[in-house]
């Protein structure tokens, strides 16, 4: 078909189809009909969950070449029924924003920039600081002799937005090495 | 809400509020924090209910509400105690369900003492410590069984020790246990100490005049409101409540929760659909990270964390419940020993006590707050900061900054690098000079986190349910999830420590930490929810999941690291991930993801019932008594023995389930009932009584005691508190203010303000202020303002608004200031911006220890704020002002002469 045809005029369509209104497919452009969203060109849909607030919206996530395309709610959840807010919906930017940070960073102590760091090495550096810290600080008893067991040298805070299997390992690691202060944002 | 129906969690569904006939919102604006979930409020108003918003702020809530009441921040307790004397005065307390399925009848000692008595103190006030001994509120025992004897071993301690372990979150899934199996009752609530008459008793002098003085709001607006909630409960009709951290956040926030629980059950809605008390929760798994908990206090499955003063196994499963008591937290002692077989494996023996003395004691409060302090005297080397945000997120964000910089190592895991990974750099301390970067000695590692599509695993979400959310991709670069860098750490860790001989590394070395590993060498999450949920270890079914929690054993034969979660697993069948789409269930939706506990929807059920076991009423049906079959039967999943007669009336000293009568619909508590009067568990007093703030313009109307006289205080020269009302100093800082999220940004911005889209959405730091506020202190829209507290100053944008409403409290008129708290300085993000909470003072809810960040005083002025050094100094010239030194208002006891005379007095008078 032509692309200038007149019949190709929004005016003919409305007469020329049943859309006599011209409020639904005699307004579609031809430019439109071209196109299709990704959604429908993804090679996978995953699905998943808003990791904002507390309600829990189903989200599916539409990946094309190992990658993130769209995320989008997930009309199936019988809590949200497909509807997402404004930040479920900008979700896909947590995966795929440009100031996203992928690479392992460290600052020295009085070093006034970052540098870069490889990351095994830095689990092995914190690994070192962590049993470091806590034979420094450990506590076997009370002054009453009673049994502490305990470092209070190393701290954390964090768990409301991580999952349950993180937080468990999470718990059971430093409830082992005698860590006590484990705190998150359920406290704030 | 623990320690009124048992457990900590929502008790009903987001989609069961379509079912209400009233909904009261407040200390929550749903609409535009849980926009989503909001569409079942939609959904009721569209089936006629009314919608009632009782907020300090017009906002997007109200504005689909029927109606509604501006309050002045902190005084919930007040409009609720109003409400709780409107039903008792007029009679129109569900008289059934009060009677049998609530503690009204039952009788409290005669040694209690009402803050009626005592000009706003409990009996048992210890004013040394500032702690309250409970004894005083315990429960009569019933003639005869006087001598029934020491069952009451764990409970019966000091205010302070329970404080200190912050033991009111301790009740998330099990209520306190009880001095006696066999309270006094007199069914006839004639007796002046039946937990109904005490209660009309204390609520007596909350009137419509009191809240109206109180809390700003008119005697129409109250009368309406009270009209709706009584006219919409009964047999027929049901009133949910929802609320958020604008009832947490005060330092009596667990006790605002409580009032509407007692409102709640005086009404009868409890456990029935359209009803309850909807737990708003603002973060996707923040009741999985109490559930699962990385709390000081608290194991998995609201287990406490042993103190030091329980020395052996026993003693510690003592303490938590006593094996005689009714319902399923008698079994503590499986489910601790299940855990510990979690952790310890074969090194878990009857014989070393189930490897009990493996875990650290507590000797105090170790909340994040108390080691923040602990971090400014250099007593904590190294921080690990998860997915979150405090320099920016908590409370008295400068004392944040500042207790970082005395860190020998930050670990900072994240997407971005947020304000607490660059304060070192670019905080707000460094433009004012307090630190000097060249100088922080602190280490700090930043380690990029795979987000919520690059990982396998499972939130819980509001209403208690698990949802798995599968993997999408893989993550990028370094990117790791917790559950891979913890399994490294924990394995690096333990490598290094494999030759030790150190008794102190014994229980890293005997850790059970072998999880298959998926192709991308990651621990496999199934595995740990499989671990979770518990397995038989021995006998016909060795190595199968278990079920349910009822098959845990105390004898080494069942593992399972948090009992509540047990049945997640069943049969092997990851039921986190069940996805059959809503519309192709009914509204319980029960193969849509698993709620605990076991998979029930509605809590407290049976109560949806009456003590027959017939449905109040055709329209809330929902459980109900089959007696042909003799089971319980329903839509939901019975939150009670399933095959129990509603005429059961077992010998209470058989302990355990086996103990619940027909008609005990509150399975987890110590006597089956709804706790109108909590003889246990809360530290701060039995019943909810208003105290203002620990900031406030306004004396309180209602007792001599000002603020909560066991709340938790923080006396530091970087934590000062603003005057004690009345004095000409307070009016230093005139105005009160309160803090709130937008639809578009998220808690401290980590989240959101790094995301281009959300960034334009709301690019800025503003403040909303009322026309007359903006005309008295000369602001002008969309100018700047500048906002002094007693600990810092901020600058913002001005919104002058009739959104806000100058409320007229007793004679004076009370502003309130709004201020969102989602920006932060710093480098980095997208958009940046002063931070709210660098306003906060630390004072703290003594049950919970959460923060008071709903509301504090302040001064406003036009204008930006000073830059560098000046700003110290503008903040300082106010202090000096205002007289303020550490100890200003934080006393506990506001007027001794009058308060504890008075306990003298009525000791006396005995």
């Amino acid at each position: 078909m032509s692309r200038f045809s007149p019949l190709e005029w929004p005016v003919f369509r409305q007469f020329r189809t049943a859309d006599s209104t011209g409020r639904s497919s005699a307004a579609v452009s031809q430019h439109t009909r071209d196109i299709t969203s990704r959604t429908e060109t993804a090679d996978r849909v995953v699905q998943s969950v808003c990791p904002y607030c507390a309600v829990g919206c189903g989200q599916k996530v539409y990946v094309k070449d190992e990658k993130v395309i769209q995320i989008e709610g997930d009309p199936d959840s019988p809590i949200s029924r497909g509807r997402l807010c404004p930040k479920g919906s900008a979700s896909e930017q947590l995966v795929n924003s440009p100031g996203r940070q992928t690479r392992v960073l460290y600052r020295a102590p009085r070093a006034t920039e970052w540098q870069q760091l490889d990351l095994n090495t830095a689990v092995d550096m914190v690994v070192d600081r962590f049993l470091e810290s806590r034979r420094r600080t450990w506590q076997d008893t009370d002054e009453q002799g009673r049994l502490l067991r305990r470092t209070m040298g190393i701290a954390a805070l964090g768990g409301a937005t991580l999952d349950n299997e993180e937080n468990y390992l999470i718990k059971k690691l430093f409830t082992a090495a005698g860590a006590v202060q484990i705190e998150n944002q359920a406290r704030i | 809400m623990g320690t009124s129906f048992g457990r900590g969690g929502a008790t009903q569904s987001l989609q069961d509020m379509a079912n209400a006939d009233c909904i009261v919102i407040q200390g929550s604006n749903m609409a535009e924090c849980h926009p989503v979930g909001f569409q079942w409020v939609t959904e009721a108003k569209a089936r006629g209910a009314k919608i009632i918003h009782v907020d300090p702020r017009f906002t997007r809530t109200t504005a689909v509400s029927d109606k509604h009441l501006p309050i002045r921040v902190g005084s919930d307790i007040a409009l609720l105690g109003g409400l709780i004397n409107y039903v008792l005065t007029h009679d129109l307390w569900f008289h059934e369900y009060v009677l049998a399925y609530t503690n009204a009848a039952t009788i409290i000692n005669d040694d209690y003492r009402d803050p009626e008595d005592l000009e706003g103190l409990f009996s048992g006030y210890d004013p040394d410590s500032g702690t309250y001994e409970h004894t005083s509120w315990s429960y009569r025992t019933a003639p005869g069984y006087e001598d029934e004897g020491a069952q009451d071993s764990g409970e019966d301690e000091h205010g302070d020790q329970k404080s200190g372990r912050a033991g009111g979150d301790e009740h998330g899934s099990g209520g306190p246990p009880l001095n006696t199996n066999h309270p006094d009752r007199d069914e006839s609530l004639q007796d002046p100490n039946t937990v109904l008459q005490i209660l009309k008793r204390h609520y007596a002098r909350y009137t419509p005049e009191m809240v109206r003085d109180t809390c700003g709001i008119s005697l129409e607006d109250f009368d309406y409101l009270a009209r709706a909630v009584t006219e919409n409960s009964g047999r027929e009709r049901t009133t949910c409540f929802a609320y958020a951290v604008g009832w947490t956040h005060h330092t009596l926030g667990a006790q605002f929760i409580r009032t509407a629980a007692v409102l709640q059950l005086l009404l009868g809605n409890v456990g029935r659909p359209g009803g309850g008390i909807m737990a708003l929760r603002g973060h996707a798994s923040i009741q999985g990270s109490t559930d699962i908990p990385t709390l000081f206090n608290l194991l998995p499955g609201y287990l406490p964390m042993p103190s030091v003063d329980k020395e052996s196994f026993d003693e510690y499963v003592d303490a938590i419940a006593v094996k005689k008591q009714k319902g399923f937290w008698a079994e503590a002692e499986a489910y601790t020993v299940s855990l510990l077989k979690a952790w310890w494996g074969d090194a878990a023996q009857e014989d070393n006590g189930w490897a009990y003395d493996y875990m650290p004691r507590l000797n105090g409060p170790h909340g994040t707050y108390q080691t923040v302090m602990a971090m400014l005297k250099d007593e904590v080397e190294g921080y690990f900061v998860l997915g979150q945000n405090p320099a920016i997120g908590s409370a008295n964000g400068r004392l944040q900054r500042l207790g970082m910089s005395h860190l020998k190592w930050l670990v900072v895991r994240d997407f971005n690098l947020i304000e607490s990974a660059t304060w070192w750099k670019d905080g707000p301390e460094i433009a004012t000079g307090e630190l000097r970067t060249e100088d922080i000695d602190t280490e700090v590692f930043f380690f990029p986190a795979a987000n919520h599509v690059e990982k396998a695993g499972t939130f819980t979400q509001t209403q208690r349910l698990l949802q798995w959310r599968h993997q999408a991709v893989n993550p990028p670069g370094d990117c790791q999830s917790e559950l891979q860098f913890f399994f490294e750490l924990g394995k690096r860790l333990r490598a290094k420590l494999a030759d030790s001989r150190d008794e102190r590394d014994r229980p890293l070395q005997e850790l059970t930490w072998d999880y298959p590993l998926l192709p991308e060498g990651e621990p496999d999450p199934r595995a740990v929810l499989a671990e979770i949920n518990g397995r038989h270890l021995t006998g016909p079914d060795k190595g199968k999941p278990l079920s349910s929690y009822t098959q845990m054993k105390a004898d080494g034969s069942t593992d399972g690291g948090c009992w509540i979660y047990t049945g997640v697993y069943a049969d092997g069948q990851n039921h986190a991930a069940d996805r059959k789409p809503g519309r192709e269930q009914d509204e319980i939706a029960s193969e849509w993801g698993w709620a605990w506990p076991a998979n029930r929807r509605i809590l407290y059920n049976r109560a949806s019932a009456d003590p027959e076991g017939k449905p109040w009423s055709e329209r809330k049906k929902l459980i109900w008594w089959d007696a042909q079959h003799k089971r319980w039967t329903g839509p939901d999943v019975p939150d009670f023995p399933v095959d129990k007669d509603p005429a059961a009336r077992p010998d209470p000293d058989l302990g355990g389930a086996a103990a619940l009568s027909g008609d005990d619909p509150f399975i987890m508590q110590a006597d089956g009932k709804g706790w109108l009067f909590a003889p246990r568990g809360m530290v701060d007093g039995p019943l909810p009584t208003h105290y203002e703030p620990q900031e406030s313009p306004v004396v309180n109307p209602l007792y001599a005691q000002q603020q909560n006289p066991a709340r938790e205080l923080f006396p530091h020269p970087g934590n000062l508190s603003a005057p004690e009302p009345g004095t000409p100093q307070a009016e230093v800082y005139p105005y009160m203010f309160t803090t709130y999220r937008l639809t578009e940004q998220h808690t401290a911005g980590g989240m959101s303000r790094w995301l281009p889209y959300l960034s334009e959405l709301q690019p800025e730091m503003f403040c909303e202020v009322s026309p007359e506020l903006a005309a008295e202190c000369g602001l002008e829209p969309y100018g700047w303002a500048t906002i002094v507290s007693p600990r810092s100053a901020i600058e913002a944008k001005v919104l002058v608004t009739d959104r806000m409403t100058p409320l007229d409290i007793g004679g004076r008129t009370v502003h309130q200031i709004g201020l969102p708290y989602h920006w932060g300085q710093g480098g980095d993000a997208v958009v940046t911006g002063d931070a709210a909470n660098d306003l906060l003072g630390i004072t703290l809810d003594p049950n919970v220890h959460i923060q008071e960040s709903k509301v504090g005083t302040c001064d406003i002025r036009p204008g930006r704020r000073p830059r560098g050094p000046e700003v110290l100094e503008l903040v300082s010239e106010y202090q000096e002002r205002a007289g303020l030194t550490p100890s200003t208002s934080n006393t506990k006891v506001t007027d001794p002469q009058r308060e504890l005379t008075a306990e003298q007095t009525e000791d006396g008078s005995q």
